[in-house]
């Protein structure tokens, strides 16, 4: 886009035009004058226009965005308490050092890790075929969709107080189906396995539908005639999903699969409202306490601010880690196509 | 979508069904059954076999979910919450990706960077100062301790930015520099029409995402000052009230808002998720 740079004062009608030769007075001083000023206010506005479009968002996100995450960091080197939090005392690297040393931490950092697993590969497993089927020619096609992304609009607190019932060891109905099959009941709530299985149940119910939209869009989008020449060589159904079909989703899947993680390491309304009386320790044993709740828990119930900081830096750090990998792959990708 | 031989528009057969069927089922069935253990008293949801069918107590339940719980109160916070957020950031998400889509300016790589690079780091990461700040501006319990950080969507950005590319032919703008549109006019008359469908698709999103959101409220809100649905769900499920037909007339409460948008608009935010998708 090349802009008129000042040449077309807007004279309404004809800009740019120069006026006709025989004009009977010419525009007097005052009309210059003013289109002088017309065309100043008009260059001011294309120099200046995007700076005060992009202004409001970039303020918002310097306060909301940027800032904090900065602050944090300065924060997680000060002993802060939240009881006043303006109070800040210099203390280096003493709260990561004392992280590194404790065992909630490194627990924390297990059971996010381990959920994180259990709920994004077979989500995004059960997406992938999901969204297969989907792909299909189907009746009322939008139904189907519009319902499998039902559970998205529901709140992760709603949701979880729904399964930690669904959930309950003596008369939860999961549990009860389980009876009726002949297994024995289990301790969803105080298990190590059986409670970070039953969390990771809530993750996958809320997100798989969401997740096989994303990859229906993406198949979607697949031009047809792979699957067409596919056919012609005699590919059966499965072999066009395994060789066509998966290879054109790979970036989708990989995104995919990066928005997961993220969403794993920000675990915490799950694991928090699973079972009424643990609250923030996740569990009896802390069985499923995520990094999210911990940090919730040293900042907001042990009242220290600073080393919730650390924490959530540390978080920070693990996820500069994953994008890096991240990145890796998709390189290794992108050089092997 | 034209007919086409290729394999993958096949139709589906009767086991496609049978399998979305059962999804289907599975999505749906936690939601049905709020409503089932809503309309129960607490001793029966202390037997085995839970209860399938719907009981007699639901509106008792609702009304004492709706006062002693706060979410009476809380459901209006939450519309205001999210109405207010939505509105905002799809203004400003508009506003900025339609700079960064068409208008040249200096900073507007590094803008676009800056929003690309961010748009994956959890907002969790930043609570501790903003609680500081919040608690140091004497915001704690009102409304706009939690509208306010919301408004930053780079991923609005980016969305209205990667829309507006292709939906907005930039002859449009040129024509009406050249009759000596102001900015601001061009805004209003064409960019805001232009990207109508993206801002509802955006602007629905935003909705859900904030009427959901948890995290931040639950630190900046307590259950009872100004609570959202969710912090004062948080409430109930912390067994105030241990009552858990009470507990789940409360998640139902929370729950039926959202997808009544969902049954009128279900269609559109799929097609928003779908399209969001693609350019993402």
């Amino acid at each position: 886009m090349s802009p008129p740079t000042g040449t077309a004062p807007p004279a309404a009608g004809t800009p740019g035009v120069s006026p006709p030769a025989p004009v009977p007075a010419g525009p007097d001083a005052a009309e210059l004058r003013r289109r002088a000023r017309r065309s100043r206010r008009y260059r001011r506005d294309l120099r200046w226009s995007p700076y005060a479009f992009v202004a409001p968002f970039l303020l918002f996100f310097l306060a909301f965005g940027l800032f904090p995450l900065l602050y944090t960091g300065w924060a997680s080197l000060h002993r802060v308490e939240l009881t006043d939090p303006t109070h800040m005392e210099w203390v280096g690297l003493r709260n990561y050092t004392r992280l590194w040393d404790d065992e909630f931490f490194w627990n924390a950092l297990r059971n996010t890790l381990t959920i994180g697993i259990i709920s994004t590969v077979p989500q995004l497993a059960m997406a992938l075929g999901l969204a297969h089927l989907l792909n299909y020619r189907l009746r009322a096609s939008t139904f189907w969709r519009v319902a499998v992304l039902t559970p998205y609009a529901t709140s992760i607190a709603a949701a979880t107080l729904v399964f930690a019932l669904l959930f309950g060891r003596d008369y939860g109905m999961i549990n009860w189906v389980l009876g009726q099959l002949g297994v024995d009941a289990v301790d969803w709530q105080n298990g190590h396995w059986s409670a970070q299985l039953a969390v990771s149940t809530i993750v996958i119910w809320r997100w798989t539908g969401y997740n096989a939209l994303i990859y229906l869009a993406a198949m979607q989008a697949v031009p047809r005639d792979l699957y067409e020449s596919a056919a012609l060589d005699g590919a059966s159904r499965w072999q066009q999903f395994r060789h066509v079909t998966i290879p054109s989703l790979r970036p989708t899947i990989l995104f995919t699969a990066v928005v997961s993680t993220i969403g794993a390491t920000q675990l915490f309304g799950e694991p928090l409202l699973f079972s009424g009386s643990a609250g923030a320790t996740g569990g009896s044993d802390h069985q499923y306490q995520t990094l999210g709740l911990y940090l919730y828990e040293q900042g907001w119930i042990n009242l220290h601010l600073g080393r919730a900081s650390a924490i959530a830096w540390a978080m920070f750090l693990i996820l500069l880690l994953i994008a890096a990998v991240n990145w890796l792959i998709a390189r290794r990708l992108r050089k092997s196509q | 979508m034209t007919a086409s031989r290729a394999g993958r528009h096949l139709h589906g057969g009767r086991l496609t069904y049978a399998v979305l069927a059962v999804f289907t089922a599975l999505s749906l069935f936690p939601l049905v059954w709020t409503a089932i253990a809503a309309s129960r008293d607490n001793t029966r949801l202390a037997e085995t076999p839970p209860p399938l069918w719907f009981g007699s107590n639901l509106f008792r339940n609702l009304e004492i979910a709706w006062t002693d719980a706060n979410m009476g109160e809380a459901l209006v916070n939450t519309a205001v919450v999210a109405s207010v957020t939505a509105a905002g950031t799809v203004l400003l998400a508009t506003l900025a990706g339609f700079a960064l889509a068409k208008l040249r300016f200096r900073l507007r790589g590094a803008v676009l960077a800056l929003t690309l690079g961010t748009m994956m780091v959890p907002p969790q990461l930043g609570v501790v100062p903003m609680y500081m700040a919040v608690a140091e501006l004497g915001w704690t319990d009102r409304l706009q301790a939690v509208i306010l950080p919301s408004l930053v969507s780079a991923f609005g950005v980016f969305f209205m930015r990667q829309y507006l590319i292709q939906a907005l032919p930039g002859e449009l703008i040129e024509a009406a520099r050249m009759d000596g549109a102001s900015s601001v006019r061009i805004i209003w008359h064409i960019v805001f029409p232009v990207a109508r469908p993206a801002m509802a698709v955006l602007g629905m999103l935003t909705f859900v995402q904030a009427w959901n959101d948890f995290f931040w409220p639950i630190i900046a809100l307590t259950q009872n000052g100004n609570p959202t649905v969710q912090v004062a769900l948080t409430g109930l499920g912390r067994g105030y009230i241990p009552d858990q037909s009470v507990i789940m007339a409360g998640a139902l409460l929370g729950t039926l808002p959202l997808l009544l948008v969902f049954t009128l608009f279900g269609k559109q935010i799929v097609g928003g998720i779908m399209q969001g998708a693609i350019k993402g």
